[in-house]
């Protein structure tokens, strides 16, 4: 049964990266509503992925979340000096996540949830002029973790979750600027993997210092996915490379890092609520993305050097009667790459984010949500300097814009 | 209260709604200008380009129809099209990719040279397998004048020379490429079928060859400077600057008498220490262990005490011409002719001496070096045990030679452009030193003049990629556009092939 739920969840869950990196952060449609805040949220089960010590303070015996998110987004890329641009023709993100919480007794809940917290799907047109760097990646991570949290005091809480995570990655890129078979086609690699498997966890800790004031804090740790003897595809090889470049099998490690929140929310209203994070995600471990093959291609060495970086986000509630809640929010994403470091696999630079939402009670217990984000970019200038084809270090420079839209739809069913 | 609720509402949700409109919005503040523009003061309407086998598109050591697709002029005409110029650009296509010429159904030139990578601590050009089809004579496009009027191994006064390519003088007095084209093989100049066009803009790049064929062929040839009379050349001599002027100009004039409103680029001469054909091959590529240099050193033993002996007085040289083997990296024995001559007293004694690093030893040195004069006999290794012959290598009296003689050349050409302001100099020298230096970044890569791997130069190390070509277009149309106040288009060099694997 589980592994049916696994297969069923690898097929449709495909994931655009909307923030900083390979972070995709729509992990509730409640959250996103109201700018993706909810480390102190205890609205539903998505608390198992905002903050498990959240689940202590449903209001219910059983909450079950489930939601996709649409995500349609580009990037543009152009180079003054070249007088050439190019657009990605992304396939729409589908990323989803299911929750379900259970109360135990007064003081011990537990449940399960299912997120793709990490993902990444970028296709640019097949050998455009950075297709040393991409054609097209598409990233997936899905993790699975059971959750419990513990109701210490009516003030503290605490929560625990350990996340198998599963991997999947497929990714295409020319072998060279220049390198074409016989016919004049670009040689490439495919690189693929699936079903790599990793182990993080998820903890978290809820301070109720009143009424109004509720203050989170929640940790996910960092995973490591390591891809090996995974599927490495050679195509369009010269026939005297034949020798060295066959199709054979990669080791590969990527990293997902590690992920601080601390946030509070306030009550301004017997309806209004306001909430504020501050996400810090520890992309300095991320260094590079090597790849080691195991034919003559010998090792292919991509440092990425990320920088740790935060986001900062404000959300708003607002009950306007029994049956409809609206919410908005505002985040700012700093992206985390270095100078001389920005690859067009995840060219994102800067990012402001505006969010609304919805959530209306179609019976009883059920509510659907909806979620609407736009993410906007600034324009970018950005160059990855550290290509080395041959001994020679080939930059990669130009100019970035991007655009993300997302919508998306839940059901929250409480019992 | 709650009226005032719904308004504040209303005025959120226009306030978020403006703001998603204009994030939507992924245009570029300062977009590419992509295939617009405009050709400004230039007159692109007839475009046509004179010279040898840089504008003809040559690569890899042959003329193959992909090289001449990507040449500078086909890339130059695709660009002047897109700003309303010569949308009817001509060139002499050959028949296949693979490059080789026939004259009578005799393969007279090689194949083009594909890279072999079988072993790859060993990499070897070679020329692509095929059967050629392209033939020099009764190729069917006589009759008729094309837009590209480049030939690959014509010299300055070649253009001006009525039957240039005519069959009769095939193969020595005749050039096969232009016997192909030709508007009449055994009559026509090129300078006359490109003239008769009466284009309204040309580039015109030739000079190259006029120092070019001596250097590549290690200085064998003579020197003709003072003599004004090119009949008299041999095929890989240097050509006298007065003599060049003097065709220069004319070429110049021919294009005026055609059309006096004509506007032209003039591409001055590059300087063959730029090109990797002459910085492939170190001038010490022998290694050596310790008892094979002592053993080596008891051999020149003899060679060395003689020139000591006789040549007392001049301590220079002995200790130029004193050869000296150690272990590790040794520098290849090589004939110098500028030494003294000591045959006389000795027959052994002979002009040579270990390169340094001021001699350029020629590209297609590297596949002689190290293999056997004589197979019979393992102590005539070239480069070690015999000497490296005249033309395997370019001494600095030679190099010199070729300076003095290019940097005439290219007083003349700027003299010409400077003097006409219907006329712009392309500085390709520049250019092409610059990716010999540092490389051309240009903008989504770059290029550098390493043998194979740099991407600006085909196998043959003499001439560009197709992108390397692309790289010069660009410099072209940079030019223009500042000479003539256009906005023509550049091209994405990254678009375009470097060499090819096997």
């Amino acid at each position: 049964m589980k592994t049916r739920i696994l297969i069923i969840a690898s097929m449709c869950i495909s994931t655009s990266a909307l923030a900083g990196g390979y972070r995709v952060a729509t992990q509730g449609q409640k959250a996103l509503g109201m700018a993706h805040t909810g480390v102190a949220m205890t609205e539903s089960s998505e608390v198992i992925f905002f903050n498990p010590a959240a689940m202590t303070s449903l209001k219910n015996n059983l909450d079950i979340t489930a939601g996709t998110t649409l995500i349609d987004s580009v990037t543009k890329y152009q180079n003054q000096t070249a007088n050439t641009s190019a657009e990605t023709d992304n396939p729409l993100g589908t990323p989803s996540n299911f929750y379900i919480a259970q109360r135990h007794d007064e003081k011990l809940s537990y449940g399960l949830g299912l997120y793709t917290p990490y993902g990444n799907v970028v296709e640019w047109e097949k050998d455009w002029s950075g297709s040393h760097l991409v054609n097209n990646i598409e990233l997936k991570a899905i993790y699975i973790q059971p959750t419990i949290a513990y109701k210490l005091s009516d003030t503290y809480s605490v929560g625990f979750g350990p996340a198998i995570v599963y991997g999947l990655v497929e990714f295409n890129r020319n072998l060279s600027t220049s390198l074409i078979d016989g016919n004049g086609n670009r040689s490439n690699v495919t690189l693929k993997a699936s079903g790599v498997t990793a182990i993080g966890y998820n903890v978290g800790l809820l301070v109720k210092s009143s009424n109004d004031l509720s203050v989170g804090i929640s940790y996910r740790s960092k995973v490591d996915l390591k891809a090996r003897d995974e599927s490495a595809d050679f195509e369009n090889i010269p026939t005297s490379l034949q020798g060295e470049y066959f199709d054979t099998t990669f080791n590969a490690d990527l990293v997902l890092p590690a992920e601080l929140t601390l946030g509070l929310t306030y009550n301004i209203s017997a309806d209004t609520v306001l909430a504020f994070d501050i996400n810090r995600t520890y992309w300095s471990a991320y260094h590079n993305l090597d790849v080691q093959f195991n034919n003559g291609a010998g090792t292919s060495f991509n440092p990425r050097n990320y920088k740790d970086a935060n986001i900062f986000r404000l959300g708003v509630q607002h009950k306007m009667n029994d049956d409809l809640t609206l919410r908005a929010g505002v985040y700012l994403d700093n992206a985390p790459i270095n100078d001389g470091y920005f690859t067009p696999e995840t060219a994102r630079a800067d990012s402001t984010g505006l969010t609304a939402g919805a959530s209306y009670k179609v019976s009883k217990r059920m509510e659907l949500d909806f979620s609407f984000l736009q993410l906007i970019f600034d324009e970018f200038n950005g160059s990855y300097d550290h290509y080395d084809q041959s001994g020679t270090i080939i930059s990669f420079s130009g100019d970035y814009k991007s655009s993300v839209t997302a919508i998306g739809f839940g059901l929250n069913y409480k019992y | 209260m709650m009226l005032m609720k719904n308004q504040i509402i209303k005025l959120a949700c226009i306030t978020f709604a403006c703001a998603v409109v204009s994030a939507c919005d992924t245009d570029f503040d300062n977009p590419v200008s992509g295939s617009s523009g405009h050709s400004g003061d230039a007159d692109l309407s007839k475009f046509v380009t004179i010279g040898d086998s840089l504008t003809a598109g040559y690569a890899d050591g042959a003329l193959y129809k992909s090289g001449q697709e990507n040449s500078y002029p086909a890339i130059l005409a695709q660009q002047f099209a897109k700003v309303g110029g010569d949308s009817n650009f001509t060139q002499p296509l050959v028949s296949d990719n693979l490059g080789g010429l026939l004259i009578n159904n005799v393969q007279y030139f090689d194949n083009r040279l594909v890279l072999n990578l079988t072993d790859p601590t060993s990499p070897s050009p070679e020329p692509i397998a095929g059967t050629p089809t392209t033939e020099a004579i009764g190729s069917g496009l006589n009759g008729s004048v094309f837009s590209n009027m480049g030939v690959p191994g014509a010299k300055s006064f070649h253009l001006g020379a009525p039957g240039y390519g005519n069959p009769l003088g095939l193969p020595a007095a005749a050039n096969p490429y232009f016997t192909r084209f030709a508007s009449d093989p055994a009559t026509a100049a090129m300078i006359t079928d490109a003239a008769a066009q009466q284009p309204s803009f040309f580039v015109m790049w030739i000079g190259n060859n006029d120092v070019l064929s001596y250097a590549t062929t290690g200085g064998v040839g003579v020197d003709q400077s003072g003599n004004p009379n090119p009949a008299t050349y041999g095929s890989n001599d240097i050509t006298d600057p007065t003599a060049f002027a003097g065709v220069y100009a004319q070429l110049v004039g021919a294009f005026k008498v055609a059309n006096p409103a004509v506007q032209g680029v003039l591409v001055n001469i590059p300087d063959v220490k730029t090109i990797p054909y002459f910085t492939t091959v170190p001038y010490n590529p022998v290694p050596l262990d310790q008892a094979t240099a002592d053993y080596l050193n008891g051999q020149y033993a003899a060679y060395n005490g003689g020139v000591a002996a006789i040549l007392a007085a001049n301590p220079a040289e002995v200790a130029k011409r004193t050869i000296n083997f150690t272990a590790g990296q040794n520098a290849v024995v090589i004939m110098d002719e500028y030494l003294t001559d000591l045959t006389g007293f000795n027959p052994a004694l002979i002009n040579m001496r270990q390169a340094t690093a001021d001699d350029l030893l020629v590209l297609t040195s590297s596949s002689k070096i190290g293999t056997l004069a004589n197979p019979a006999d393992p102590s005539t290794v070239w480069g070690v045990g015999v000497p490296l012959q005249d033309g395997d290598v370019l001494i600095p009296e030679e190099i010199a030679l070729i300076d003095a003689a290019r940097t005439a050349f290219n007083n003349t050409i700027k003299a010409a452009a400077d003097a006409d302001t219907n006329l712009v100099l392309v500085d390709s020298a520049a250019v092409l030193e610059e990716i010999s230096n540092t490389g051309i970044d240009y903008g989504t890569g770059a290029i550098n003049a390493n043998y194979a791997t740099g991407g600006a130069f085909s196998l043959d190390g003499v001439h560009p990629t197709a992108r390397g070509y692309a790289v010069m277009a660009n410099a072209i149309i940079d030019e223009i556009n500042t000479g003539f106040s256009a906005s023509i288009p550049r091209v994405d060099p990254g678009t375009y092939t470097t060499i090819f694997v096997k």
